[in-house]
């Protein structure tokens, strides 16, 4: 029990969000929505770290601290990412996933 | 007494080697021959001061010239008592040697600077002379077997460089090629042999070293009585004979005995100069000096001894019969050395140990230090000639006299010399060689005064051919050499008429089996006889060629199948190509390649070709679809979850 909401609901709440996003990463063919997926289960796992630490440790903030650092990680991903979409954008005019197939063997 | 500075002798060549081999081409041709020059003036200055003073200046150790061992390190540690060690070793025969060699090689730089010139290579081919200078010189002064050893595969390889100085040319690089394999297929013979002593004396040295008390050295009669007692190795061979006539088997195809003498007259192929060097008086007599060397264990096996003799004696006549019957001057000169080198193999296989019987080996050290003077003198003379013609062969020459004066008088000079007439250099060192064989073998005595008569045919023919006979019309007129290689064939004849008397360099006194001084004296019984013979050949030569006449042709004629049979060497290069290439290359390399390329090469073949197919196979599965990946990763892990799930309650 935290703040009088059972521990299941934040559970449920987290792994729905986190099959939300890997559903989205395999169906999705536009790369933003892919991106915008990945951010859905990074932040699936950041309510896991927040509840488990409330739960566990009330008096200690490690598990803040470490949903702060993966928000922080994503940040700079997401920036990488796009950064990568845009000069992908350039070369062949389209972001669908399904043309991005030049890493193959 | 110091002798501590005997090692610049050896290491201003090397340096001088490193130096134009590494920059030569950087500078002016003309320089590198000059630096080379240098370097074994001084190294040639610094061995007679050697010689000076271990002969004339320090005390002797009762009566006998002592073993100086300049210095000695521990190179490689094998075991607790077996070590190789780099040294330096003083003694008459080194000493000797140094002398040879500094002087022929001094001389040889500096002819070499004439002949050479305008060559394409020129700072290489002197490079590679210091190289051989800095090996020979290591080669005479190794105070233990293993050094020698290993000296002996550098000369190798500097006279393998030398041969092929014209690598363009094919016949150059089958000549290199072709000394090489054989001098190596003889020095297995030697390492095996070294081998076998090391392992019953348990040391490499020649002499024990007094800084470490119980050593012995394999000279030593404390390394003989080991050898000896060593007992029978198979077949009712002892030990001592086995590893002595492997160690001869190493000599003899340094110095080109029969029947390892195939290399010799091919690696004519060499610049002049380099024949004059390394195949007439130094290299080749490294097998001598290496009999000479290690004389007392030989002496204490008389089957060894007796091989050393037999060979010989046998090569010099073979040799001589056929240079009796070449065109190319060279190699008159290449068949004229095997037989001066079975000469001195003789002496040493004839002699005793000790006092009076040990004149042979005196002998032989004699004949091996006149030789190296008048075969120089020889080969530079006929450099000269070649250099003048632009030909190798006698029938393209004639009448020289007139064009090359210098030239044709120090030839004639050493003509005399290798003839045997008195007072020349040749006939004391001959002398004492045939009053060594008339002690001990009559069979071999009369083949070597008939050898002696042989050689004195067929120099003067040589002779006589180039200056005399028909009046060749040359294209260009051949003119004399120009001074750098005028002078080292005057210096050379001077030493050839001098060297060998008894007043000069009293070589009896110096250069003895046991190091005690020997007193020599004529027996006029066998002094006049070889004359006579040695006169009667050039009296033959005189008539059949100083003029132009067809007595040689009808002789040539008459003998026919016999003449055609020595005059192609006895076909013996024909019998080696069919023993390789027939025999050997069919019956055992054949299978061997076969069994390289199909089986050993086959199975890495295999390998490699299974990784490519297998790896052709699965390669579909890397097909860039991110999301396909994602999907099998997505599912991977949760079959793993469940799996874990439902395996972990247990």
């Amino acid at each position: 029990m935290i703040g009088g909401i059972p521990l299941t609901h934040f559970l449920i709440v987290s792994t729905i969000m986190f099959f939300v996003g890997i559903y989205g990463f395999i169906t999705r063919r536009n790369l933003i929505t892919i991106l915008m997926s990945i951010e859905l289960i990074l932040n699936s796992t950041n309510i896991n770290f927040v509840v488990f630490n409330k739960l566990l440790y009330p008096d200690q903030i490690a598990g803040q601290m470490f949903s702060v650092f993966v928000i922080a990680v994503a940040a700079a991903e997401a920036a990488v990412a796009i950064a990568i979409i845009i000069n992908l954008y350039r070369r062949i005019a389209n972001i669908e996933v399904e043309n991005v197939n030049e890493m193959k063997y | 007494m110091d002798f501590s500075y005997t090692i610049l002798i050896l290491l201003i060549p090397f340096f001088v080697f490193l130096f134009t081999g590494l920059w030569g081409n950087k500078f002016k041709p003309v320089y590198s021959g000059i630096l080379g020059t240098t370097g074994l003036g001084i190294a040639w200055i610094l061995s007679l001061l050697t010689a000076y003073k271990y002969f004339f200046v320090i005390e002797k150790v009762s009566e006998t010239f002592p073993k100086i061992i300049v210095f000695r390190q521990v190179w490689l540690v094998l075991t607790d008592k077996l070590h190789i060690d780099i040294g330096i070793l003083l003694d008459p025969i080194s000493v000797m040697m140094l002398v040879v060699v500094t002087t022929v090689s001094f001389m040889v730089h500096l002819y070499s600077i004439g002949y050479m010139e305008g060559e394409r290579g020129f700072h290489r081919f002197f490079a590679f002379l210091s190289l051989f200078s800095f090996s020979m010189l290591g080669l005479v002064i190794a105070s233990n077997i293993f050094q020698m050893y290993i000296f002996w595969e550098l000369v190798g390889v500097s006279s393998f460089l030398l041969i092929g100085f014209y690598y363009q040319k094919p016949s150059a690089v089958a000549a290199s090629k072709k000394a090489f394999i054989v001098t190596r297929f003889a020095d297995l013979g030697f390492l095996i042999g070294i081998l076998i002593v090391s392992y019953y004396t348990k040391t490499f040295d020649f002499y024990a070293n007094s800084a470490i008390p119980g050593s012995i050295g394999i000279v030593e009669p404390a390394g003989i009585a080991i050898l000896q007692s060593a007992g029978a190795a198979f077949m009712g061979i002892s030990i001592i004979t086995l590893a002595m006539v492997l160690i001869f088997i190493g000599g003899a195809g340094k110095s080109a005995m029969f029947p390892l003498h195939i290399w010799l007259p091919d690696a004519m192929e060499g610049p002049t100069p380099v024949s004059a060097l390394i195949h007439a008086a130094t290299m080749v007599v490294a097998g001598v000096f290496l009999v000479a060397r290690m004389f007392p264990v030989f002496y204490a096996s008389h089957t060894a001894l007796q091989v050393v003799a037999y060979v010989g004696s046998f090569t010099s006549l073979f040799a001589a019969v056929i240079a009796c019957t070449q065109f190319d001057i060279k190699r008159v000169l290449a068949f004229s050395t095997l037989s001066q080198l079975g000469y001195m193999m003789v002496a040493l296989g004839v002699s005793g140990y000790g006092g009076e019987e040990g004149v042979g080996y005196m002998a032989s050290m004699f004949h091996l230090f006149t030789h190296a003077m008048f075969k120089a003198l020889l080969f530079l003379g006929a450099g000269a000639v070649i250099h003048a013609v632009h030909s190798n062969y006698s029938y393209d020459m004639g009448g020289l006299r007139k064009y090359l004066p210098i030239t044709h008088i120090t030839f004639l000079i050493a003509v005399i010399a290798i003839s045997g007439i008195p007072p020349l250099a040749g006939f004391w060192s001959k002398d004492e060689i045939l009053v060594a064989a008339h002690g001990n073998n009559m069979m071999i005595f009369y083949t070597q005064l008939f050898v002696a008569g042989l050689t004195a045919f067929y120099m003067s023919r040589l002779y006589f051919l180039i200056f005399w006979n028909k009046d060749t019309h040359y294209h260009h007129t051949p003119h004399e050499s120009p001074l750098t290689m005028t002078i080292p064939l005057m210096f050379l004849a001077t030493a050839t008429i001098f060297v060998g008397m008894h007043w000069v360099i009293p070589f009896s006194k110096l250069v003895t089996s046991d190091g005690k001084p020997l007193e020599t004296i004529m027996h006029m019984g066998i002094a006049i006889p070889s004359v006579v013979v040695g006169a009667l050949g050039i009296l033959i030569a005189a008539i059949f060629y100083m003029k132009e006449t067809a007595i040689p042709d009808k002789i040539s004629t008459s003998l026919n199948g016999f003449y055609t049979t020595i005059y192609n060497k006895f076909y013996f290069d024909e019998m080696y190509l069919f023993v390789t290439k027939k025999i050997i290359f069919n019956l055992i390399s054949r299978p061997i390649a076969w069994f390289d390329r199909q089986v050993i090469d086959g199975f890495m073949n295999a390998i490699a070709w299974s990784t490519q197919e297998v790896s052709e196979r699965i390669k579909g599965l890397q097909s860039g679809q991110l999301q396909q990946y994602a999907y099998v990763f997505v599912s991977g892990a949760i079959l793993l979850a469940l799996v874990f799930v439902f395996m972990w309650t247990k």
